[in-house]
């Protein structure tokens, strides 16, 4: 068996072995982040830039880590800085990158598509890190992986994802990959955070956040981009916070453990109550440790099985 | 490919005894089993090294350490191979340093799967000696690596496979020579 995949765009259309793949072997590669020297020479003289076009914390540094925990030989880009303040196209931009002769890269840029657009003119392994509103497929394995560590099975599981579904590709790469291995999933938020006719993804959607908590195993929770407010979506942060926000008073009424997830960067006291976030039920942190396993995952079944 | 068996090598009294000797030479050239650690290498070798303690158990009524090795991220070869590799989990639950370790594996071979092993083992820490038992030796070295203890020398052509079937994920105890049909 191999992947099916050559690039990783996104979960739309990736088949379930794909995913069973990923995630099993991330399951393995754990146990390498917990030896006395983390790194295997797997990657060894493979070449992989981290093309990052938009701010990131988390993402960057956990497939930088990824990277040279896999020995592969790293590369860093990002957009300030660089010639593309000169006004260089993306596109000659990164073909004098690869007339360096790069492996792999590693892209998040704000605009949907872009990733796949990269692929078609340079020879390399293309791996999406976000592409503005669209995927970002390695959260949503990382979320899944977590999942399926605390539930064993994703087939059947009851998901919440709460926020602003619209401008959130973690959402919907969750929705792909989670729908794909059996999970069923509700979306929660005020109707102009829900993009119009998402149904047809295979969700269902309500806007009533105790109901959605009642129906869930788990729940993901969305960050309320604070930089798209002011544009009218939402009344206010404290208004958004009393209706849709994850406190302690609103859980202790569900009586049932609730598995609490978030992508992060938390607004502590907007989406989720710092008590929260912080509880025994919060993968949260655990989510982290999961992402550099999942990359290397990534990573190794598209370079090393070739 | 299709493989046809060309010969029975040892049935399962065989491997029992040849596993037996194993363990006796261990202890005897070790002179004991102070510092001794047991590390099979996956699939096969991890349940060879967990039969060998056993007998060294038995024989000097001692309990023995035994780690599990998997070895595809150090492998040269697997970029070569159209299959996916599958990543194991690697469990070595003590400190190798200053151990005497016995590397185990069913089949020695080519000597990358060797390779590779120690490798992953000096990861680990820095064992006082690394030596090296296989069930089968069949020849046809590529580096220069050599087994301390051999159950059985099989010369074999090109074509032909040792097959070293166990109990725990074969059903039966068995060792097979078997070669490429229509050859």
């Amino acid at each position: 068996m191999s992947l099916s995949i050559r690039h990783l765009f996104g979960l739309e259309g990736v088949p379930r072995e794909d995913i069973a793949a990923i995630l099993n072997t991330a399951f393995s590669f754990r146990e390498v982040l917990e030896r006395p020297i983390k790194r295997v020479p797997t990657l060894q003289g493979k070449t992989i830039v981290n093309l990052f076009f938009e701010n990131s914390t988390r993402t960057r540094i956990s497939f930088e880590l990824a990277e040279k925990r896999l020995s592969a030989d790293t590369v860093n880009f990002s957009a300030s800085g660089s010639s593309l303040a000169k006004g260089e196209s993306l596109k000659d931009t990164v073909r004098n990158l690869f007339a360096m002769k790069m492996d792999c890269v590693v892209m998040r840029h704000a605009v949907p598509g872009s990733v796949k657009l990269l692929a078609q003119f340079v020879d390399a392994v293309v791996i999406n890190a976000g592409d503005g509103t669209h995927e970002h497929p390695t959260q949503a394995l990382l979320d899944m992986m977590s999942l399926q560590e605390k539930f064993g099975n994703l087939e059947g599981l009851n998901v919440a994802i709460i926020g602003d579904i619209r401008h959130s590709r973690v959402a919907l790469s969750n929705i792909f990959g989670l729908r794909t291995m059996g999970a069923n999933i509700v979306l929660c938020g005020p109707p102009t955070f829900i993009p119009f006719g998402v149904e047809a993804l295979g969700v269902k959607v309500t806007h009533n956040l105790d109901e959605a908590l009642s129906f869930a195993d788990a729940i993901n929770v969305l960050r309320i981009q604070k930089e798209r407010q002011g544009k009218g979506l939402i009344p206010s942060l404290r208004e958004y916070r009393a209706v849709f926000g994850i406190t302690r008073e609103r859980l202790e009424k569900l009586k049932k453990p609730l598995t609490i997830m978030h992508p992060g960067p938390i607004n502590r006291g907007v989406e989720i109550d710092t008590e929260i976030a912080d509880s025994e039920h919060s993968l949260i942190l655990h989510q982290v440790l999961n992402g550099v396993a999942i990359r290397m995952a990534t990573l190794f079944l598209l370079l090393g099985g070739k | 490919m299709e493989f046809k068996i060309k010969s029975r090598l040892a049935d399962e009294q065989g491997l029992n005894r040849t596993v037996t000797r194993l363990a006796h030479e261990i202890v005897e050239r070790c002179k004991g089993t102070e510092n001794l650690v047991l590390v099979g290498i996956r699939t096969r070798g991890e349940f060879l090294a967990k039969r060998i303690a056993r007998k060294i158990e038995e024989i000097e009524a001692v309990k023995l350490q035994v780690g599990v090795l998997d070895i595809v991220l150090y492998r040269d070869d697997f970029r070569l191979k159209s299959k996916l590799p599958k990543v194991e989990v690697t469990d070595i639950p003590f400190s190798v340093d200053d151990k005497i370790v016995i590397l185990i594996d069913d089949v020695v071979y080519t000597g990358r799967t060797t390779r590779a092993a120690l490798d992953a083992l000096m990861d680990f820490g820095r064992p006082s000696a690394i030596q090296l038992a296989v069930l089968v030796d069949r020849g046809h070295r590529e580096l220069p690596i050599k087994a301390d203890y051999i159950g059985k020398n099989v010369p074999t052509a090109n074509g032909e496979e040792i097959r070293v079937l166990m109990q725990e994920i074969d059903g039966r105890d068995e060792i097979l020579l078997v070669e490429e049909a229509g050859r």
